[in-house]
């Protein structure tokens, strides 16, 4: 019964994500559409005579009606067709598939080490109000929301490369002496792992903790914030109440009852979380020159290479578009109240 | 008002006429009211001092300066922090803090611009949907839900890439993705007291829909609306910069915090890190104080908030 219920809520969430779908698309087809000029000139390059030009806007469809260039747009969308790359020839899905592990593991590895610290902080902020803990919640959180994150990572590059020498070079996922591990699943710790080739694994980590730590910080501040103030609204409130009046322990009390209804408001706020994890993630891949699809970006930025833009905006928007629906899920899935009214 | 000034007669002033001496003029009691404001909260007071150097430095910036911002000077090039040069001197010789020091101006203008402009459509498209209701409510909704179905950074990166790489279209693209929160908030500002006393009775004494939420409603919301523009600054001015530190909108020669650090960290490696630094302390500090003053605003406006 219960379990049914919960399907079918699961299968309206996943409908509701397809008006913001609709919505993305139209809007980068606009935002194609939007370019300052002919956009055939700029899709043709600067090398383009009139007669190649009048072409690829034949190809791209521009000499039809908006709605029939839509059309077209839906149809290559459906084959996965983003377009070329002008700087590097490429297809622009292609290269998104290829470095999007990158961007992946390193805004994992950041939320995961953000969370564990986060959490934590905010529980003890929490149960022990006025204190040092709480008062240094406030101070992580009111300084966390002020800390533009390319600068952090700036930061953290020269105290921790050029004072202490303890971090390698800013400089990508892995240092030129070692060769990446056989591709399995894209994210290089894992496949470490899987090869058995812990020393590559520690060359790997070693570049990773810097931009990881650097986007952690980001995420901290919110989570912490929320973590806190979750937790203090469960505590005040009348269950917890009866549970303390009912003799039980005080460990029991924090981490059966309060702890995992407290974690419900900070799971449904981690899409916001998530937004800004995603674009401060462009930010920390340009300080570390972290090869994700946020650098990718940053190059086609450069050189006014508008399709390899619009595809990291498609897929940006995208992969967030997922997470909001992972995380309803998990919460669907957490939250014992859902499907006991049903 | 006399007797206020007369300690001996004051008592008798009191009986005779017992309103008189709480009775101020609006700005004396404005006056009171920010005295209280500033006075409560230590931070917030930090706020406002801070707030007031950074808007001094937008202002009368340039004529505050030792050296010109855009001199370039070769036998000055890459000098730490000295006496003469307070925050040292970049690549081409520059005194960085001129540059610092001046770049405020472009970063509120920034920031300030987009803002207002979120803020004035925002806040009408909110309010009408908020009080009307039905397809224009609808309407509104799916536009802004369409806006924070991206993440917002790279929404911004998209739009500018799409307009064009100037400053113009850094400030739309940054009042574009801020405006679904002031749309939201508006709404349910105005949503609640639709159908409030004042409002009842404003109807009735025969004023017209827009009248009605012009001039009674809207005011009514706007405070904690002000919170918003508050905390919003300091998130503006971070993508701003944000923009400009991955390439967009402000080009080279022109002093600007976002700017600066994305040149100063190709030096970060090699030590030379005051390039970097300074321009980034400036930009945390403006959004920091913006936050701050956020913060204070809201404690005041909403305490129930307090975090």
């Amino acid at each position: 019964m219960a379990s049914a219920t919960k399907l079918r809520i699961l299968g309206q969430r996943s409908l509701q994500a397809l008006p913001a779908l609709v919505g993305i698309i139209i809007v980068t087809f606009v935002l194609t559409r939007a370019l300052p000029g002919d956009p055939a000139v700029y899709f043709a390059g600067p090398a383009a005579d009139a007669r190649s030009i009048a072409e690829i806007r034949k190809q791209l469809g521009l000499d039809r009606t908006l709605i029939e260039q839509f059309g077209i747009y839906l149809r290559q969308l459906a084959q996965g067709d983003l377009g070329q790359s002008i700087s590097t020839g490429q297809p622009v899905i292609k290269e998104l598939v290829n470095r999007l592990p990158a961007s992946i593991e390193l805004t994992l590895v950041a939320l995961l080490l953000s969370a564990l610290v986060a959490i934590p902080l905010g529980i003890l902020a929490a149960t022990r109000p006025d204190t040092w803990v709480d008062h240094l919640c406030r101070f992580v959180t009111t300084a966390g929301v002020s800390l533009p994150t390319f600068f952090t990572g700036i930061l953290l590059v020269y105290v921790f490369y050029y004072l202490l020498g303890w971090a390698p070079a800013p400089m990508g996922r892995l240092n030129v002496m070692y060769l990446s591990p056989p591709h399995v699943t894209g994210f290089f710790t894992i496949d470490a792992l899987l090869a058995g080739d812990l020393e590559t694994l520690r060359a790997t980590l070693a570049q990773l903790i810097l931009p990881a730590t650097t986007l952690g910080l980001f995420t901290l501040a919110p989570l912490a914030r929320m973590t806190r103030g979750s937790m203090l609204q469960v505590l005040g409130s009348d269950f917890v109440r009866t549970a303390r009046a009912a003799g039980l322990s005080g460990r029991k009390v924090l981490f059966t009852y309060a702890f995992r209804n407290a974690l419900l408001p900070v799971i449904t706020t981690l899409g916001m979380v998530f937004s800004f994890t995603l674009g401060a993630n462009v930010l920390v891949e340009k300080v570390f020159a972290w090869p994700g699809i946020g650098s990718y970006a940053i190059e086609a930025l450069v050189v006014s290479d508008y399709a390899a833009v619009q595809g990291f905006v498609l897929a940006m928007a995208i992969l967030f578009v997922a997470l909001n629906l992972v995380i309803d899920v998990a919460y669907t899935l957490v939250d014992p109240r859902v499907g006991i009214e049903g | 008002m006399q007797a206020r000034k007369d300690g001996l007669a004051m008592p008798v002033a009191i009986q005779a006429e017992p309103v008189v001496p709480k009775r101020e003029t609006g700005v004396s009691r404005w006056l009171r009211h920010v005295r209280h404001v500033l006075t409560s909260n230590p931070v917030t007071l930090l706020a406002f001092v801070l707030l007031t150097v950074i808007l001094s430095a937008a202002i009368l910036g340039p004529a505050l300066v030792p050296y010109d911002p855009l001199q370039t000077n070769a036998s000055q090039q890459m000098k730490p922090p000295s006496w003469a040069h307070w925050f040292g001197t970049d690549q081409l010789g520059r005194d960085v803090f001129s540059r610092v020091v001046v770049a405020a101006r472009l970063d509120l203008i920034i920031s300030v611009a987009a803002v207002a402009l979120s803020f004035v459509f925002g806040s009408a498209l909110g309010a009408v949907s908020g009080y009307f209701g039905g397809w224009c409510d609808k309407l509104v909704g799916r536009l802004c839900d369409t806006i924070m179905a991206f993440p917002l950074f790279v929404l911004a990166m998209g739009i500018v890439a799409a307009l064009g790489n100037t400053v113009d279209n850094i400030i739309y693209a940054t009042a574009i993705i801020n405006l679904p929160f002031y749309v939201r908030m508006a709404r349910a500002e105005v949503n609640v007291r639709r159908n409030a006393g004042f409002v009842q009775a404003a109807r009735l004494s025969g004023n017209s829909d827009w009248r009605i939420l012009a001039l009674h409603i809207f005011p009514n919301a706007l405070p904690p609306m002000m919170v918003q523009i508050s905390l919003n600054m300091g998130w503006a001015i971070l993508n701003a910069a944000g923009l400009s530190f991955i390439g967009l909108g402000v080009r080279p020669p022109t002093p600007e915090w976002g700017i600066m650090v994305a040149e100063g960290a190709n030096y970060i490696v090699s030590g030379e890190w005051w390039l970097a630094v300074f321009p980034g302390l400036a930009l945390m500090l403006a959004v920091f104080t913006f936050n701050l003053l956020g913060d204070g605003l809201r404690d005041i406006v909403d305490p129930q908030r307090r975090t």
